[in-house]
């Protein structure tokens, strides 16, 4: 499971990394090769987002990379082989991240049989509370899946263990309020925030939202287990090329 | 969360964690709003005073024997300040909203009548405000765009997805998991997470109440149709909801567009195009590929061009209770030039969809029969593309030569 091998490499590196592509952004080919420079840059897990017309957790950057994949001619069809392809050949756990109708226009048991015999290892679906999520829950399980849940600042304490008793691997800590690749600030709040979090599960635990350098990262060892780079990645392909991407990984720890 | 708004499977709400704390909060508030009679009797003073509740029914006689069967009355809600159902809504959310101790509002619009009738509630209530519009919707319904920032309101045209109703819906969402310490995001339909869709219809179900009551009083008896147009489907909501009981059919009337075979239409619960699915936070039918990625929509009426529609009517249609017909830009505009010829009323375009279906089946009832249409909006307003729409060659040459006055 997703879990022990987050454990095995947490002996090995004090803090571990997972980044984030949408599938298909800027091209398939090149989504290809955005992986490889992130694997090879030494990234513990990544996370696949099947682009969605409508990603209401995003900010203008990934909703943007949403919108170009789809009107490349981005499928559901072709992200699974995509994800099939990357799967075999790099051997980190890769995750789908999309949005809840993706799954539930192909069918939820189908979906995740389909994650399954690719070799995709768990799946973050944002706008999948729990309390709708029963069918998804009991067909991740069915097929070994991990569904990973989220935490937020606005999450009570009391609200943060019921998702903990559903979620698997690890829970992803959203950092602030707001959407995706804004600005967070890195502060005593965040600290205790992180704290509640911890005190409400044995997961291990990752943060997302806002996480942009080293320093960042410095400041997140010892509060979390793994460190979400998600927009920024997508900012430094825009702006520097496919290229950039492996030395910004490699510049993060 | 324990009730989380499911109407035969329909509704729900699939949240970001960021919101569901907010969600508690306001389930709680409109609940106890909702079992406090001070509350309802505050919405109905204001809105006697504030606008023009109860608004009348019309009794259409030249329309009436024009088509030469059932008595058709048309339910007024054009008379509503800011001239459309859309202020039931939005005065009903500003006092809960003020229980709340929440400072700002923000709000989508298509047609800009949700998008005014918000930021004149702001006004008055004292909230700051932001309306989400569709670039193409900015365009074409540019005088509200200055109504609303007249009023105070600050107005983002959306430069994402489709540029329509939609979008601005997701930028509102996303302006929302921000700030929603202080905001609340005044959704101008019954469509959204619990408890949109049914907060919304307990506002505009006065519309139903103040028709029955009329209807009673004129005529003795109940009407054997009531007719409303259907975009998210708060007007046909509020008006369903006053004869839900009764033996009255009630029929909604989606946007036909060019044609049901065109794909160029925004018709869910009459066309093939529409398949059940989960987006912005709600199930229900939507229009939407094999993917799951949802389509783009079209209609000559902003207000009627969105992609989903109210879970409750998606389960009324499934029940039986609602039967769905679409209307076509070309019979709107025909219907709306009969009305305003035959009655001297003007609807908006998004209720000519309504007329037009009760056109249609009027002759083919008894003269005893009686129908209501709700008129959910006024079309004076929108006279850029009512104007567009009949094609209107003085029109066009006013504007010109206005153009040519601004360039001197």
């Amino acid at each position: 499971m997703l879990e022990n091998y987050l454990r095995e490499k947490l002996e090995e590196k004090s803090i571990l990394l997972m980044t984030h592509i949408v599938i298909g952004y800027p091209s398939f080919e090149e989504s290809l090769r955005i992986v490889e420079a992130m694997v090879e840059a030494g990234v513990d897990l990544m996370e696949l987002q099947i682009p969605f017309s409508e990603p209401i957790a995003d900010g203008p950057v990934i909703l943007h990379a949403n919108q170009s994949s789809l009107a490349a001619g981005s499928s559901v069809r072709k992200c699974f082989e995509f994800a099939g392809a990357v799967a075999e050949r790099f051997s980190i756990p890769f995750l789908f991240m999309s949005y809840y109708n993706i799954l539930f226009k192909y069918g939820t048991a189908r979906f995740t049989a389909e994650m399954a015999a690719r070799g995709l290892r768990g799946a973050i679906v944002p706008d999948l509370p729990p309390e709708e999520g029963q069918d998804y829950i009991d067909a991740m399980e069915q097929n070994s899946l991990d569904p990973i849940y989220i935490f937020s600042p606005a999450t009570t304490d009391e609200r943060m263990k019921y998702i903990a008793r559903y979620g698997r691997g690890f829970i992803y800590c959203v950092a602030r309020k707001g959407v995706t690749g804004l600005d967070t600030t890195f502060s005593k709040q965040l600290e205790a925030y992180l704290a509640r979090c911890r005190a409400a599960t044995d997961l291990p635990l990752a943060l997302g939202f806002g996480v942009r350098d080293r320093e960042d990262i410095d400041f997140l060892k010892g509060k979390v287990d793994i460190a979400v780079i998600g927009t920024q990645t997508i900012r430094i392909m825009e702006e520097q090329g496919v290229e950039a991407v492996g030395d910004f990984i490699r510049s993060l720890r | 969360m324990i009730d989380r708004g499911y109407y035969a499977g329909f509704g729900g709400a699939y949240l970001p964690e960021i919101l569901v704390a907010t969600f508690d909060e306001l389930i709680d508030a409109f609940h106890k709003a909702k079992a406090d009679p001070a509350f309802w009797q505050e919405y109905a003073d204001i809105m006697s005073t504030y606008s023009c509740r109860p608004t009348p029914l019309t009794f259409a006689q030249n329309l009436t024997r024009h088509f030469g069967g059932a008595k058709i009355y048309i339910k007024r809600e054009d008379l509503n300040h800011t001239g459309a159902h859309k202020a039931n809504n939005v005065m009903g959310q500003g006092l809960l909203v003020k229980r709340m101790g929440k400072t700002r509002v923000i709000a989508e619009t298509g047609a800009g009548q949700h998008g005014v009738a918000t930021a004149t509630m702001a006004a008055k209530f004292g909230f700051r405000c932001t309306i989400y519009m569709g670039e193409v919707d900015v365009e074409r319904q540019r005088p509200n765009v200055f109504w609303m920032e007249r009023l105070g309101a600050e107005v983002v045209a959306v430069k994402e997805g489709t540029r329509i109703l939609k979008d601005a819906i997701n930028e509102a969402f996303r302006d929302w998991v921000s700030n929603m310490d202080d905001t609340h995001y005044v959704l101008g339909t019954a469509c959204g997470p619990h408890p949109f869709p049914e907060m919304v219809t307990y506002f505009q179900s006065i519309i139903g109440k103040e028709a029955r009551k009329q209807i009673m009083e004129c005529e003795g008896r109940l009407p054997s149709r009531v007719y409303a147009c259907v975009g998210g489907g708060s007007n046909a909501m509020g008006i369903f909801s006053g004869f839900m009981s009764d033996p009255v059919e009630l029929v909604g009337v989606e946007a036909g567009g060019r044609g049901l075979d065109t794909g160029m239409h925004a018709s869910r619960l009459c066309s093939k195009d529409a398949s059940v699915g989960i987006a912005q936070g709600y199930k229900t039918y939507f229009l939407q590929n094999e993917d799951g990625q949802m389509r783009e929509t079209h209609s000559v009426a902003a207000g009627l061009d969105y992609v989903g529609v109210s879970p409750i009517l998606a389960h009324l249609r499934d029940r039986g209770r609602v039967r769905f017909e679409a209307a076509t830009d070309r019979e709107v505009v025909d219907a709306l030039a009969l009305t305003i010829r035959k009655e001297g009323v003007i609807p908006a375009l998004e209720s000519a969809h309504a007329f037009v279906q009760a056109f249609k089946e009027a002759p083919g009832l008894y003269r005893d029969d009686i129908v209501i249409i709700n008129q959910s909006g006024r079309g004076d307003k929108d006279i850029f593309t009512i104007a567009d729409a009949f094609e209107d060659p003085a029109w066009k040459e006013f504007i010109k030569e206005k153009a040519e006055k601004y360039n001197a």
